[in-house]
C-alpha cells in the first residue's frame, strides 16, 4: 500500500482586501491517504475543509508546505501545467451543488465530457461511459435530460463522469450536503460500493456524523487544523472534544457517553442501534 | 390569532395533460395555534405544495385554506394581505437577498406592507434580535456575510413582517450541527416569545423530535399521521414503510426492549432516553 | 413544475428526418430556403406547398404541433398580407374607381403567395432542424460545419461550448427565477399591478439574486470543468461522432429534385408570375 496523497505542513490564507487581514484557512496540516482507503474529513462550516479540498485538486496552491499526488511533488518550483493536468487525471472531484458541475444536457454526454477532454477515441469513450453508468446504476437514464434528475441522481452522474476517466481517487466535497435523506443514501451507498468493490480511494468531506461512521478513518478539522485522526470508533469516543469543536456525535455514542458518566462500564465506539442496545443491556445487568 | 385550517384540499400539477400529478389529494388538516408543528414527508410527498398553498402562492383546485376561520381566496385581490400574515421562509433563503445593506433587505417586507418608518424600525430591530443578526452588520452588504449570517438576515426579513403564522421550509438545510442547533433554538425562542404559529418542514427526524410540539406526516399527497413526536415516533414501523427514517435513538429503544430493557417505544431524544434509563433529567453529569 | 416547459421545440422520435446527420440537415435547410425564394410562378408555389406535406410525412410529427408553431407568427403573417393587398398596383382592379383606395386581384394573389412562403419557410426549417434535431446535435453540427474557420482564428469550439452550457443552464435558471419570485412574493413583492415603472422596479429583487446566483454557478462550473481536465478545444475528442448514412444520400437526392423541380417549373410552366 502506498500513499496516493501526501500532505506535509500545508498552510493557506485567503488574502483579504487592503483593510481586512488575511484569513488563515489552513494551519500546518499533514496527513497521508493510503491507496484504497475511505477517509472522512469532518468539521463545521468554515473549519477549512473546503479549502483543503481546493488544495487537493489544485484549484488553490498552498502558501507553505508540500503536496504529493502519487509520489509527485505538486508544489515543487518546476511543476508545470502538464504535471497538474496529469495529477487531475488521477484525482477526481465531486462537488457540493449537483447542478453546478454537470456540463451537458444529456446524461451520457455529460459522463463522456471528461474522457473527451482527455482525447480518448470515440469507441473507447462509449465503452467507458456505459461501464461507468452501470457502476452507479444509472444505465437506464443514459439518454435522459440532466436537469430533470433528482439531486441524488445528479451526483451519481457526476460520480460516473469521474469513473469514466478511470480515476483511482475521488474527493467528495460535501457532495451530500444539499441532498434529501433519500438522495444522501443513494450517494453514500454508491461511495461505499466504489470503495469496497472497485478499490477506489475515497476522501469524503462532510458534516454528517453518520456518514463519517462508514469510513475507515476520520480526520476532524477545526480552525484550519487537523485536531483528530483515527478510526470512527476512536474519534467519536472523544465526544467532549467533538462537542467543543461545534460537531455532534451519533446518538448512540451520546447515550453511551451519558451512561458512562453515570458510572456504567460501556464502550463508546458503537454506531448500530442493535449493538448499542446489547451493550446497554449488558452494562445494566453487570451493574446489578 | 394564527390558526390555519385546510379543508378537503386537492392540488393537481399539469391538469388535463397526460402527465398530470395529484400533489395533494383531499387533505384536511388543522395547524394548532401557537405551537411549533413539524411537517415530514419524503421528496414528492406533497409537503412543498402544501407550504405554497398556506400563503396563497398557489391556489387549490378544490377545497379551502382557512386563516383564522376566513377563506384566504375569498377576495383574490387581497391575497397579498394573506402573505403578510403567513410568512414564508423558503429553502436556502440566503439566495434571495438583494438589497445594498442588511438593514434595507430586512425592511423590504415591512415596507411592502406599508408600515410607517417608525414601525419598520421597531419591527426590524425586534426581528433582527430574534434571528440573531448583530447590529454591527446592519450597514454591511448582505453579500459580505457568511452563509449562516445570511440565512439569519433572510429569516429576520420575514419575521419583521410580524406574521401570525411563520412557515419555514428546511430552515437548517446545509448547516453543520452547531449552526443547525443555533438556528432552530432561535426559532423556538421566537415562537415562545411571540406566540406565533410556526410550521417547520424538514427531512431531519432528529430535529423534528427535538423542536416540535406536534408532527404531521405526509405521503403520496395525503396526511398519514399526526400527533406529538412521542406518538408519531413510537409508530416507527409505519414511518419506515413510508420511506422515512426514525431517529437512531428510537431504534435503540426498540432494540433495548428486545434485550429485555423496556424504556418504552415513545423515545425520540437522547436526553429522554437517558432520563428513562438513568433517572434525573438525563443531562446531569 | 412551471419550469417544465417544452424546452426548445424538439419532439422525441426516430423518423427518417430524426436520423439524418445534423451537419447535412443544416446544409439541406439552407438549400431549401434558397429554393423557396427561387419560386416564381403558381406551379412552383404549388410544389412548395407540397414539399411541406412531404417533410411532415418524413418527420412523424403531429400536425397539431406544426400549427401551434405558426401561432406566434400570426401577427406578422396578417400584417404582411394586408400591406401587400393594399400597396400592390396590378392590372385588375376589384373596387369601384370612385373609392379612395383600390385593391387588385394581383395584390391578393401576391399576398397569398407571400403568406404561403413565410409559413412554409418557418414550418419547413422547423421540421428539418428544431423539431427533429436536439439542440445539442444542432450545436455539434454547426461546430463541425464551421470547423474550418478555426484555422483563421475564429473560436468555433468556444462558441459551441458556450451554446452547450447555455442550453444546459436555461432550465436551471428558469426554475431559479421561479423560486426567487415566489420568495419575494412572500415578502410582498407585486409583479402584476402598478405602472410600468413600478413593475420594472419590482423586478430588481428578482434580478439581483438571479445574477449573483448565475455568477456563482459560473464560477463553480469553471472549477468543475477544470477538475475534469477541460483545457479548451485542442486535443478534444467526441463520444458521438457524426456519421453520414444512406439516409443523408436519399435526402440529398430529394432536395436536389426539389430545387430542380422549382427551377424547371419557373422556366416552363405558364401562368401568373409572382413579382416582388
Amino acid at each position: 500500500m502506498s500513499a496516493i496523497i501526501k500532505a506535509e505542513h500545508l498552510s493557506f490564507a485567503y488574502q483579504g482586501d487592503e483593510d481586512t487581514a488575511p484569513v488563515q484557512a489552513l494551519k500546518d496540516v499533514s496527513f497521508e491517504i493510503e491507496e484504497g482507503s475511505f477517509v472522512a474529513v469532518l468539521g463545521h462550516n468554515g473549519c477549512g475543509k473546503s479549502t483543503l479540498a481546493k488544495l487537493l485538486c489544485m484549484i488553490l496552491s498552498p502558501d507553505e508546505g508540500k503536496l504529493y499526488i502519487n509520489g509527485r511533488d505538486m508544489t515543487a518550483e518546476d511543476t508545470t501545467e502538464d504535471d497538474i493536468y496529469d495529477a487531475r487525471r488521477r484525482v477526481g472531484m465531486v462537488f457540493q451543488n449537483p447542478d453546478n458541475q454537470l456540463v451537458a444536457t444529456i446524461v451520457e454526454e455529460d459522463v463522456a465530457f471528461g474522457c473527451e477532454n482527455l482525447g480518448i477515441p470515440s469507441e473507447k469513450i462509449r465503452k467507458r461511459v456505459d461501464e461507468a453508468l452501470e457502476t452507479v446504476g444509472m444505465t437506464k437514464y443514459a439518454r435522459h435530460a440532466t436537469h430533470r434528475l433528482s439531486g441524488g441522481q445528479k451526483q451519481r452522474i457526476a460520480i460516473a463522469g469521474v469513473l469514466a476517466m478511470r480515476r483511482k481517487c475521488i474527493i467528495f466535497d460535501e457532495s451530500t450536503a444539499m441532498l434529501d435523506p433519500g438522495g444522501r443514501k443513494e450517494v453514500m451507498d454508491t461511495i461505499c460500493r466504489l470503495n469496497r468493490e472497485e478499490g477506489i480511494t475515497v476522501i469524503h468531506i462532510t458534516h454528517y456524523m453518520n456518514e463519517a461512521t462508514m469510513a475507515d478513518r476520520v480526520l476532524v478539522m477545526n480552525e484550519g487544523a487537523v485536531i483528530m485522526d483515527g478510526t470512527p470508533g476512536e474519534v467519536f469516543s472523544r465526544a467532549d472534544e467533538l462537542w467543543e469543536a461545534g460537531l455532534d456525535v451519533p446518538q448512540t455514542t451520546e447515550l453511551l457517553w451519558k451512561m458512562r458518566e453515570r458510572g456504567y462500564d460501556v464502550r463508546l465506539d458503537i454506531f448500530e442501534p442493535e449493538e448499542c442496545a446489547r451493550e446497554i443491556a449488558k452494562a445494566i445487568s453487570e451493574k446489578r | 390569532m394564527g390558526k390555519i385550517e385546510l379543508k378537503n384540499i386537492t392540488y393537481i400539477y399539469g391538469k388535463g395533460a397526460p402527465y398530470e400529478i395529484k400533489a395533494l389529494d383531499d387533505v384536511s388538516l388543522t395547524f394548532e395555534e401557537g405551537k411549533i408543528i413539524g411537517l415530514i414527508g419524503h421528496t414528492g410527498s406533497g409537503k412543498s405544495t402544501l407550504v405554497q398553498l398556506l400563503n396563497g402562492l398557489i391556489k387549490p383546485d378544490t377545497g379551502k385554506v382557512l386563516l383564522d376561520g376566513k377563506d384566504i381566496w375569498q377576495e383574490p385581490k387581497k391575497i397579498r394581505d394573506v402573505r403578510f400574515k403567513v410568512g414564508l421562509v423558503m429553502q436556502y433563503p440566503e439566495y434571495q437577498l438583494f438589497d445594498e445593506t442588511v438593514w434595507k433587505d430586512m425592511s423590504f417586507g415591512p415596507k411592502n406592507m406599508g408600515m410607517s418608518d417608525e414601525e419598520i424600525k421597531k419591527a426590524v430591530f425586534e426581528a433582527a434580535s430574534f434571528a440573531g443578526v448583530k447590529e454591527k452588520h446592519f450597514q454591511k452588504s448582505p453579500f459580505d456575510l457568511s452563509g449562516g449570517q445570511k440565512r439569519r438576515v433572510a429569516l429576520a426579513g420575514v419575521i419583521a413582517m410580524r406574521p401570525s403564522v411563520l412557515v419555514l421550509d428546511e430552515p437548517a438545510a446545509g448547516l453543520d450541527p452547531g449552526a443547525r442547533r443555533k438556528i432552530l433554538t432561535r426559532i423556538k425562542d421566537y415562537q415562545r416569545k411571540s406566540g406565533t404559529t410556526v410550521i417547520i418542514v424538514s427531512h431531519s427526524m432528529e430535529d423534528m423530535a427535538m423542536y416540535c410540539d406536534s408532527v404531521v406526516v405526509m405521503n403520496h399527497g395525503k396526511v398519514t399521521m399526526t400527533g406529538t413526536p412521542a406518538e408519531v415516533f413510537s409508530r416507527a414501523d409505519e414511518l419506515i414503510a413510508q420511506g422515512l427514517d426514525v431517529p437512531a435513538i428510537t431504534k435503540v429503544a426498540r432494540a433495548l426492549k428486545e434485550e429485555g430493557v423496556d424504556i418504552g417505544l415513545d423515545i425520540y431524544t437522547v436526553n429522554f432516553a437517558a432520563h428513562r434509563l438513568l433517572g434525573g433529567d438525563g443531562n446531569e453529569g | 413544475m412551471k419550469a417544465d416547459i417544452a424546452f426548445g421545440q424538439y419532439c422525441e422520435g426516430s423518423s427518417f428526418l430524426h436520423r439524418l446527420d445534423p451537419r447535412w440537415k443544416i446544409v439541406f435547410a439552407l438549400v431549401y430556403i434558397v429554393a423557396l425564394f427561387l419560386a416564381k410562378n403558381i406551379f412552383a408555389f404549388a410544389l412548395i406547398a407540397l414539399s411541406i406535406v412531404g417533410l411532415w410525412a418524413l418527420s412523424g410529427i403531429r400536425a397539431g404541433i406544426l400549427v401551434k408553431g405558426l401561432r406566434p407568427l400570426l401577427f406578422i403573417i396578417a400584417f404582411t398580407a394586408i400591406i401587400n393587398v393594399f400597396w400592390f398596383k396590378g392590372e385588375t382592379p376589384l373596387l369601384p374607381e370612385s373609392w379612395f383606395f383600390q385593391i387588385y386581384l394581383e395584390g391578393i394573389i401576391n399576398a397569398a403567395l407571400i403568406v404561403l412562403r413565410v409559413m412554409v419557410l418557418v414550418t419547413g426549417t422547423s421540421i428539418m432542424l428544431t423539431y427533429t434535431t436536439t439542440p445539442i446535435a444542432l450545436t455539434d453540427g454547426i461546430e463541425q460545419l464551421l470547423a474550418p474557420l478555426a484555422k483563421i482564428k475564429i473560436p468555433v469550439h468556444e462558441f459551441s461550448m458556450m451554446m452547450t452550457i447555455a442550453l444546459r443552464f436555461i432550465p436551471t435558471l428558469i426554475e431559479e427565477t421561479d423560486k426567487i419570485m415566489s420568495a419575494q412574493k412572500a415578502r410582498g413583492s407585486d409583479f402584476s399591478s402598478g405602472s410600468l415603472v413600478q413593475r420594472a422596479k419590482a423586478l430588481v429583487p428578482v434580478l439581483v439574486p438571479l445574477f449573483i446566483s448565475a455568477f456563482r454557478r459560473a464560477e463553480d462550473l469553471a472549477t468543475a470543468m477544470e477538475c475534469r481536465c477541460y483545457t479548451g478545444g485542442q486535443g478534444r475528442t467526441r463520444m458521438n461522432v457524426l456519421h453520414s448514412t444512406w439516409r443523408d444520400l436519399v435526402m440529398f437526392f430529394i432536395i436536389c429534385a426539389f430545387v430542380a423541380g422549382i427551377v424547371l417549373l419557373n422556366i416552363f410552366a405558364p401562368g401568373y408570375v409572382f413579382t416582388m
